[in-house]
């Protein structure tokens, strides 16, 4: 018998919680985005963990459809980062006040 | 440490130690990296914190059983994704170290921190005192066989057939959007708009102590925009001529 499901739930929320954390408070794009990064694997695990407890291969099908999601996101995502640091010179999210009034 | 073992073997069914221990040791690399990510000051940093927090949930994959989307996961993360992210850090030049300790709004940080805290001891404690999961059966196939390829594949291509396909189409949009964002603007004068543009905006918050009907005549370039009747402008000077 292997580790319990929800040890690796509660890592999952720790994992989440980190995650979140840094998108909170770096200011760097970059940096937020791998922190966004942070965040799908704990859903991924958790995906992953439910499918293991249930006995259902969905879960591993989600996560399977997360990774395209995520890679598709990180590729628009930097994209604009290039474009904004074309025309700023920056990456980090507090110069980016362009639409203040 | 053995503390932590002894809870883990106690609290589950009779998990064998190099399960614990494979467990233990992976869920250290995971947390570190994470906290790497978040913590390190040079992006390069974070990018390589970030590939080793993804080793580490590859393994916890492995050691599910969910053998193919382990390696799908050091394939399409580790090979792909942060090597996109370390390009992108590399070709914009930014590796430089970042003073973290600055904080631009005050009171940001421990209002973060708490409220992280609070909604993980929430996720925490509900997990403790209700059930995870609902008890629905299962609807897209068992996940008890050992080779789960065969199983993940079949249900791909039945069940899911219809997000699959869906996801091409997101993948070419998004490439599409990657090559449109990266290009360069067409002409040379639409990039000279876009950088006096850049300058008007670089220049308003040193006029915006100024009241209202002031700024129009702080900046004169405006004015004559507005009075100057079409047919006498720079661009069709040119037409004129």
């Amino acid at each position: 018998m292997s580790i319990s499901p929800s040890w690796y739930l509660s890592l999952s929320v720790v994992l989440f919680a980190i995650g979140a954390l840094g998108v909170l408070v770096r200011r760097n794009v970059l940096i937020m985005f791998m922190c966004v990064e942070l965040m799908l694997n704990a859903a991924n695990l958790a995906f992953v963990t439910f499918a293991r407890t249930l006995h259902d291969i969905g879960g591993q099908v989600l996560v399977f459809f997360v990774l395209v999601v995520a890679a598709a996101e990180v590729v628009v995502g930097l994209g604009i980062v290039v474009a904004i640091f074309r025309r700023r010179a920056s990456t980090n999210a507090d110069d980016l006040h362009l639409m203040k009034g | 440490m053995t503390a932590l073992l002894g809870v883990l073997v106690t609290s589950s069914s009779h998990p064998t130690i190099p399960d614990v221990g494979v467990f233990a040791v992976s869920a250290a690399i995971v947390l570190a990296g994470a906290i790497g990510v978040v913590v390190a000051r040079n992006p390069v940093h974070s990018a390589l914190m970030l590939v080793m927090t993804l080793f580490g949930v590859a393994v916890l994959f492995v050691l599910q059983q969910a053998s193919f989307l382990a390696a799908v996961q050091v394939i399409v993360y580790a090979g792909a994704i942060v090597v996109l992210f370390l390009f992108v850090i590399m070709f914009l030049g930014v590796d430089k170290e970042e003073n973290v300790a600055a904080e631009p709004l005050r009171g940001q940080r421990p209002l973060a921190v708490g409220l992280v805290a609070l909604g993980t001891t929430g996720l925490l404690l509900l997990g403790q005192v209700s059930r995870w999961t609902t008890g629905q059966p299962h609807v897209a196939g068992s996940d008890t066989g050992a080779p789960n390829v065969n199983l993940i594949g079949k249900s791909l291509y039945t069940t899911y057939l219809f997000p699959f396909e869906a996801t091409s189409a997101l993948l070419i949009i998004a490439v599409v959007g990657a090559v449109v964002l990266a290009r360069r603007p067409p002409s040379a004068t639409s990039s000279s708009e876009v950088e006096e543009a850049d300058a008007a905006l670089d220049a308003a918050p040193d006029a915006g102590s100024v009241p209202g009907p002031d700024r129009s005549a702080a900046d004169p370039d405006r004015p004559e925009a507005v009075t100057t009747p079409p047919g006498d402008g720079t661009g069709d000077a040119e037409v004129d001529a």
